[in-house]
């Protein structure tokens, strides 16, 4: 309350020098919006009060701050793209955005910003809307704080929560999303940053990452998605403190990395996810001191990729830590804690002496015959293993981590 | 009735044996739980426990016990007793001994070290594999005067499903990996008390695993209310049907 | 009191029980002889169920023991080799089978105190001699003072001061009116005690027939010699 304040007395100090204010509301000269925003010209500030606001689409198309005293709402009357930007500069702060249009030629969203710069959308509420906040284009946005919910039931039954497309230095902050088809999604978008949003029960991924290089993504939480995060034919990103969760079911991951290079995998949490890391076609990629828990599959790799390294994280209680689908290792896997190693530690270097294997004969059975799963923690299967580890025959026996850790790295 | 239960458990705890499991049991949980750092583990090694040693001590004892007690058993015939009430009054003893050195021996630990939810699960999955080997072995001790082959049988018995079942399942799923039989396997599972024990127990401990592509249709059969009810009335019919037969063949016994 | 009609059991290829129908009263003493294997103890485990009879019926006081078990209440059964839990003491298993009865009336012990078995109560019975056991099957069928009696091979294996102690104590049942059945081998220790003969050969009855007449066909005075002349006249 005191930063909205002050932040008031800004714009009033702001107004009194270069603009103007025009008040929207019952009491003001405006009672609806479009007229106030035609009226208004490049650095004034419109300030919309608390109240129902149903006017089809509204465009911004000058420099202006757009602002919401008491959460007005703005309805798009599910026909409509409810706010539309086409200017640089532009702010939009403190609105409740709902029930955009549902077409699927037009995508309409929430708020949409067209070719701008400099727009920032903060702390708005988008309830129900087919997209939430859609950048095409833009350069230098800020999204922040803002609070998306839709109510997807099928995937081509709605849009993204956050939808950014050819953008660049967008910095994606603090959302919380929610029900969306994808909550955030990067296509073409570089050089760019998510940091601490939560995307949580969305219908495919948490977070969509296509053709965007140079991004990083910091301290996210990735929960319960249908398909978890994925990211797609992009180099050169950094993935960083991010939490991922409970993402359940076949083709379900915590992180699905596709045709990706260069990237750097570090300090997240993969906890009860079918399959934390799925690595497809995935090359120079550093994982390190991540920490994979009682995963269905820790990391599964396929065998198209190279020069990965894995080191340093702890991999605990997970059913399989790792699998592959075929024989050529071309990734290095040592100095990780392994929960399941048995070896020991003579010289109390707290390295084990003896090199661990990571790859059970029974995750490759799997691998090839998915409904063995079935049979697993049997008498039988236990046994498999055990003389595998001791004669590998199998599995490659390059699949092995020449360091295992004797105890788990604080992490 | 409760005069011969009362009995034949007093009997079976002069035996020792009984006791001697018990405290083996104990032994083997208490040290797999203090032993490893984390619960799970202790908690994997008592499954392995359920799958295979507690089958096969159910499934020996009991033979054995019910080919002793033969003279017993001749004994109380020549009374005034129901058939039925001996043969019962026999069952209900061991399936209470076995079920209380499970419950002691293992559940104590499970219950102290696990969380509660799957230590409810497991306990009662132990005494329900339990009681499924008790009616096995009463099976087996029916069906055959001599004691050698009543126990041959049961070991056999214990090694199907304990061992070779499983491997069948494998060497089936190889065979028949063209076709969709992931639904079929739910069935197949169904046939053997220990993997129907297994498959209810991983669906707790593995939970994302099975959440996965073939996981997901156990999942969604035995992880519902229904299915688990299916799945326990399924074992409850493993202990039903061996002791029922058994029964109706002890009736018609000549002694 | 006990009837069977047309009794039918057969192990494997030997037919154990042909035929047999026999009508057993009250107040009689009746001897159930024959050569080894004739039928006589399946017979007699038919009578109390341990032996389910291919077809055919047994009538106990008037009522298919088919559907019933508490006929045995009324009968007391020493068995030829009394099987016992071998960890149980003399003491236990008589306690256990007069708990197991939940009998009401006066208990019958006096064999128990005439064999001395009250001084060994403590004793298991896998230590016990064959005789002794004996003595415990002898003391179990009498102790619940039953209607019927039946004895199978009742004096083997015991010593002969026992053997002549059970002898009175079944001549004094009997003197009650007791329906006694005894099997023996030793015809000649039967003639004081029995006032009918069963005889059977190879699952069949071959007479049912009462002493007295018995002693005035053969003109023998003796059991045994008695029966000697019918199997020889049989024979001819």
């Amino acid at each position: 309350m005191r930063i909205f304040l002050s932040y008031i007395l800004l714009i009033c100090f702001v107004q009194s020098t270069y603009s103007k204010t025009i008040w929207v509301g019952k009491n003001h000269k405006f009672s609806s919006i479009t007229p106030a925003i035609k009226a208004a010209e490049n650095g004034d500030t419109v300030i919309v009060e608390s109240g129902f606001y149903k006017e089809g689409n509204i465009v911004i198309d000058k420099s202006i701050t757009f602002l919401g005293v008491g959460m007005p709402i703005i309805d798009g009357d599910r026909k409509f793209e409810v706010i539309t930007i086409r200017a640089s500069y532009v702010t939009v702060k403190g609105f409740q955005v709902q029930h955009s249009g549902y077409a699927t030629l037009d995508d309409p969203g929430g708020i949409k910003v067209y070719n701008s710069k400099h727009v920032q959308i903060l702390d708005n509420y988008l309830y129900d809307n087919f997209f939430g906040i859609y950048i095409q284009q833009g350069k230098h946005c800020l999204i922040k704080n803002n609070r998306i919910i839709a109510f997807g039931k099928a995937e081509q039954e709605i849009g993204n929560g956050i939808h950014c497309w050819k953008s660049d230095s967008l910095l994606v902050i603090g959302n919380h999303i929610t029900g969306n088809r994808d909550g955030i999604y990067f296509e073409f978008v570089t050089n760019s940053v998510i940091w601490r949003n939560v995307s949580v029960n969305n219908i495919r991924y948490g977070l969509h990452f296509m053709f965007s290089h140079n991004d990083a993504y910091f301290t996210n939480i990735f929960k319960n998605n249908g398909a978890g995060v994925a990211v797609m034919y992009t180099k050169n990103v950094t993935m960083m403190n991010n939490t991922f969760i409970e993402n359940w079911g076949d083709a379900a991951y915590g992180l699905l990395l596709k045709e990706i290079s260069d990237s750097y995998i570090y300090n997240n949490r993969f906890v009860n996810n079918t399959s934390a890391i799925f690595l497809d076609g995935a090359s120079r990629i550093r994982v390190e001191k991540n920490l994979f828990k009682s995963n269905g599959w820790g990391m599964k790799i396929q065998a198209n990729g190279m020069d990965n390294v894995v080191t340093q994280n702890n991999f605990i209680r997970n059913t399989f830590d790792i699998s592959t689908n075929g024989t050529l290792v071309l990734s290095t896997f040592d100095g990780n804690y392994w929960d399941r190693y048995e070896g020991y530690d003579l010289d109390k270097d707290r390295i084990g002496d003896v090199p661990y294997r990571p790859l059970s004969l029974f995750s490759v059975i799997v691998e090839i015959n998915p409904p063995a799963m079935l049979l697993y923690r049997s008498f039988m299967v236990t046994l498999l293993d055990k003389s595998e580890r001791i004669l590998p025959s199998l599995t490659p026996d390059n699949f092995i981590d020449n360091t295992p850790l004797m105890r788990p790295l604080p992490l | 009735m409760i005069r011969i239960i009362k009995f034949v458990i007093l009997d079976i705890i002069k035996n020792r044996i009984v006791l001697a499991y018990t405290l083996l049991l104990a032994i083997f949980a208490w040290s797999a739980f203090s032993l490893e750092d984390t619960s799970a583990k202790g908690v994997l090694s008592l499954l392995n426990i359920i799958l295979l040693t507690v089958p096969l001590v159910s499934v020996l004892f009991t033979t054995i016990y019910i080919y002793n007690s033969a003279e017993f058993v001749e004994l109380l015939t020549s009374q005034p007793i129901k058939r039925t009430k001996i043969w019962i009054s026999l069952f209900a003893g061991l399936a209470c001994s076995m079920s209380m050195a499970f419950l002691l021996g293992a559940g104590i630990p499970l219950f102290v070290y696990a969380e509660t939810t799957l230590s409810i699960i497991m306990v009662s999955i132990g005494i329900l594999v339990s009681l499924v080997f008790v009616s096995l072995a009463f099976f087996s001790a029916s069906i055959t005067r001599d004691k050698a082959k009543g126990i041959g049988v049961s070991i056999m018995l214990w090694l199907y499903f304990a061992l070779l079942f499983d491997a069948l399942v494998l060497f089936l799923l190889f065979q028949l990996s063209d076709y969709p039989i992931e639904k079929m396997m739910v069935g197949i599972t169904a046939s053997s008390p220990i993997d129907l024990a297994r498959i209810l127990i991983l669906l707790h401990l593995d939970v994302s695993a099975m959440m996965g592509y073939t996981g997901a249709i156990f999942k969604k059969f035995f992880g519902t209310t229904t299915g688990m009810s299916i799945a326990f009335l399924l074992l409850t019919l493993w202990i039903a049907i061996p002791y029922l037969i058994s029964l109706r063949i002890f009736r018609k016994k000549d002694l | 009191m006990i009837e069977t009609i047309n009794l039918n059991k057969r192990f494997g290829k030997l037919q154990a029980l042909n035929n047999i129908s026999v009508h057993c009263q009250s107040q009689h003493s009746i001897a159930l002889i024959g050569p080894n294997g004739c039928g006589k103890t399946t017979l007699i485990k038919s009578i109390l169920g341990m032996v389910v009879p291919d077809s055919g019926n047994i009538i106990f006081k008037g009522k298919n023991i088919k559907k019933d078990y508490t006929y045995r209440n009324h009968i007391g059964y020493m068995p030829q080799i009394g099987r016992y839990p071998d960890n149980m003491t003399i003491g236990q298993v008589l306690d256990m089978i007069i708990n197991i009865r939940s009998f009401q009336g006066a208990l019958d012990e006096d064999l128990i105190h005439e064999f001395g078995l009250h001084q060994m109560k403590d004793k298991r019975m896998r230590t016990l001699s064959g005789g002794t056991r004996q003595k415990v099957s002898a003391c179990l069928s009498f102790l619940f003072n039953p209607d019927v009696l039946i004895l199978d091979e009742p004096t083997a294996g015991l010593d002969p001061i026992a053997s002549e102690q059970l002898k009175e104590k079944i001549i004094l049942e009997k003197q009650k009116g007791k329906l006694i059945l005894i099997t023996s081998h030793l015809l000649s220790e039967l003639d004081d005690m029995i006032t009918q003969l069963i005889f059977m050969q190879e699952g069949c009855l071959i007479f049912h027939k009462n002493i007295d007449e018995l002693r005035a066909e053969t003109g023998e005075d003796r059991i045994s010699k008695a029966i000697a002349y019918i199997l020889k006249n049989q024979k001819a």
